[in-house]
């Protein structure tokens, strides 16, 4: 695939997209609902509000409400998208989820935005770093964590071909638009997908959601030092899309893993799970490391938590040691 | 199929029948409870003659066709109390009553709590408390999009209504204008650790439910009579939902188990199950309970 130029590609943060294809997908199917728990604005479902008003549905600071709603209107045949914060969907309202939703394999659309460090300055109470193992752990769960704006739209639109619940992981900033007509021009997302960006016989780094981006770029820079460094978006977590990690496994036989979440029970916990079954190799996790956020900008997160390409960069040569 | 368009006043025969259908619910749930051996009787009892009520004469349903669309929908919020929901399923006609005997065996449609894929007639799952007044609510909602006609009942324990969950059910109902919700309360006043005055008082359980804008009215829940007039004056409540709290007796109908918090969640043993069904007039079936 061609050279991506990471810093001219058009900006998009995920959520702006997931406003925009919840309105098309509104409009086009009759059984589309939405749901937010005060926090339209910053969801960007008030935009599906201002198209559809009635089909939206502001519960109120009401997390929980917000998810039994949903189900009983996926109960009699709707299709709800309930969006809010990641931490808030996940967390405060996990066991609703798991109850009304998940064991019942109902169609509801749990979208949280916000998710991981780069929400910025709200600090460790509003960034989601466990969402992701929250949803692998249920049961019937499909976990998405799309990296730019395109493959967003696609994964809304595939999410209503899922027949079960699924979690979409959005951010709040603008990412690069790498899948967009000026970068590489893919547009086929679908739960259980992957999308191979570059293969490479020496070590794989397979990442999902915002790291995409910085895994692209800590592969160029391992690519310019002679390295040959495959990348794997791999922004459905679950299910997972087993032949493509097995085949990048088996091609370079080390493999990075990088997300904007805990190290524990997300991306690399679902990598290192099941190449420990079927092919082991050295997984080298970049991720918070059992910690909590903080403060800051978003850019100064990534650096301070060593979520930069910079930071893969270095994880390519302990994962090449560890080969070795 | 039933509807709630019948006549306004119901002779004492059909409501005779009522009663009698509440009375073999009761003798449903103890001898299905004794043979899993496990399951909460208690609370199931204290409901029979709501579910009577409800299943045999309020609801719109075709148990031939649960999917038909325009159902009434019941969620059984207090999901612990599912042998009284199986045994009015089943006596209904949705499944064979021989698989009442299965509940809470591996591989039962009859899971230990409700569940919408494993058991005809059930439109939720539930279980875990607090849970199921939101999902009722979904479902109205629902039905005022589709500008359906048909109506949704909810069952709430009271010790439930401790959970947050149910007030923001609460508000939300109002605030949407659910008047195609009626939520009924199986006022025992008992919980598991003791009474629900004790343990974490509910009261005043009329006033708050007002304040949080809902029509209110309190019915003996042992009265068919007087459930099935609350009943089809809440359907007539417009611009708001509609609670009716049912003053019950946990265990209802057994002399042993009734007001006793320790039948909460234990089943009878075969002797228990024995004196039980002689007090509800039924000896000749002591013999199909425990195995």
């Amino acid at each position: 695939m061609k050279r991506l130029d990471l810093a001219r590609l058009p900006s998009e943060a995920t959520r702006d997209a997931y406003g925009q294809e919840l309105v098309a997908i509104g409009r086009a199917d009759p059984r589309v609902v939405a749901l937010d728990a005060d926090l339209s604005g910053s969801t960007k479902s008030s935009v599906f509000a201002k198209a559809c008003p009635e089909r939206f549905f502001n519960v109120g600071i009401a997390e929980q409400n917000l998810v039994g709603l949903a189900a009983g209107l996926a109960a009699a045949g709707k299709i709800p998208f309930a969006s809010t914060f990641a931490i808030f969907i996940t967390g405060r309202a996990f066991e609703q989820v798991r109850q009304s939703v998940a064991y019942p394999n109902l169609p509801v659309k749990l979208v949280g935005s916000h998710a991981g460090v780069t929400v910025g300055p709200d600090g460790a109470s509003h960034q989601a770093i466990e969402d992701l193992a929250l949803m692998r752990a249920v049961p019937n769960m499909t976990v998405l964590a799309p990296a730019d704006g395109v493959a967003t739209r696609a994964l809304v639109r595939s999410a209503l071909d899922v027949p079960g619940p699924v979690y979409l992981r959005l951010g709040r900033s603008g990412v690069p638009s790498i899948y967009g007509p000026e970068g590489l021009d893919v547009t086929s997302f679908a739960a259980g997908g992957s999308q191979t960006i570059l293969e490479g016989t020496d070590v794989t780094i397979i990442a999902c959601g915002v790291m995409v981006a910085e895994a692209i770029a800590a592969a160029y820079l391992a690519l310019d030092d002679g390295l040959s460094v495959g990348v794997l978006d791999c922004y459905s977590l679950k299910p997972l899309d087993g032949p493509t990690v097995l085949a990048a496994a088996r091609r370079s036989g080390a493999i990075v893993t990088a997300e904007e979440h805990s190290v524990i029970g997300g991306l690399g916990g679902a990598i290192a799970e099941f190449l420990a079954e079927t092919n082991p190799v050295p997984v080298v996790r970049i991720g918070l490391r059992d910690t909590f956020g903080q403060s800051g900008g978003p850019a100064e997160l990534l650096e301070h938590y060593e979520l930069r390409a910079k930071h893969i960069r270095a994880a390519l040569d302990r994962a090449l040691e560890l080969k070795a | 199929m039933t509807g709630n368009h019948g006549p306004a006043v119901l002779g004492e025969r059909r409501i005779a029948e009522i009663a009698e259908i509440a009375r073999q619910i009761r003798i449903e749930i103890l001898k299905m409870t004794a043979a899993a051996g496990s399951g909460h009787p208690g609370g199931s009892l204290s409901a029979a003659e709501i579910l009577a009520c409800l299943y045999f004469e309020i609801m719109g349903l075709d148990p031939a066709n649960p999917a038909w669309p325009d159902r009434d929908r019941f969620v059984l919020s207090k999901g612990h109390a599912a042998p009284v929901l199986y045994a009015a399923l089943a006596l209904r006609g949705y499944f064979p009553r021989e698989w009442l005997a299965t509940l809470r065996q591996l591989g039962s449609p009859l899971q230990g709590h409700p569940h919408m894929r494993s058991t005809p007639g059930v439109e939720v799952s539930t279980g875990s408390l607090g849970q199921g007044l939101s999902m009722a609510c979904g479902l109205a909602l629902a039905a005022k999009l589709d500008k359906a006609r048909w109506r949704t009942y909810c069952l709430l324990g009271d010790g439930e209504s401790q959970e947050g969950q149910v007030w923001e059910a609460a508000a939300a109902a109002a605030h949407f204008g659910l008047d195609n919700l009626t939520a009924l309360l199986d006022y025992n006043g008992l919980q598991i650790d003791g009474s629900c005055a004790d343990v974490m008082g509910i009261e005043p359980v009329q006033e708050r439910w007002s304040a949080f804008g809902w029509q209110v009215c309190e019915v003996d829940g042992h009265s068919v009579s007087e459930l099935l007039t609350a009943l089809r004056a809440a359907s007539l409540v417009r611009g708001r939902p509609a609670l009716i709290v049912c003053r019950t007796i946990k265990g209802k109908g057994v002399s042993f188990m009734e007001d006793q918090a320790g039948w909460h969640g234990k089943a009878p043993s075969a002797a228990e199950l024995a004196r039980a069904l002689v007090e509800l007039d039924a000896p000749e079936v002591s013999g199909g309970g425990a195995a």
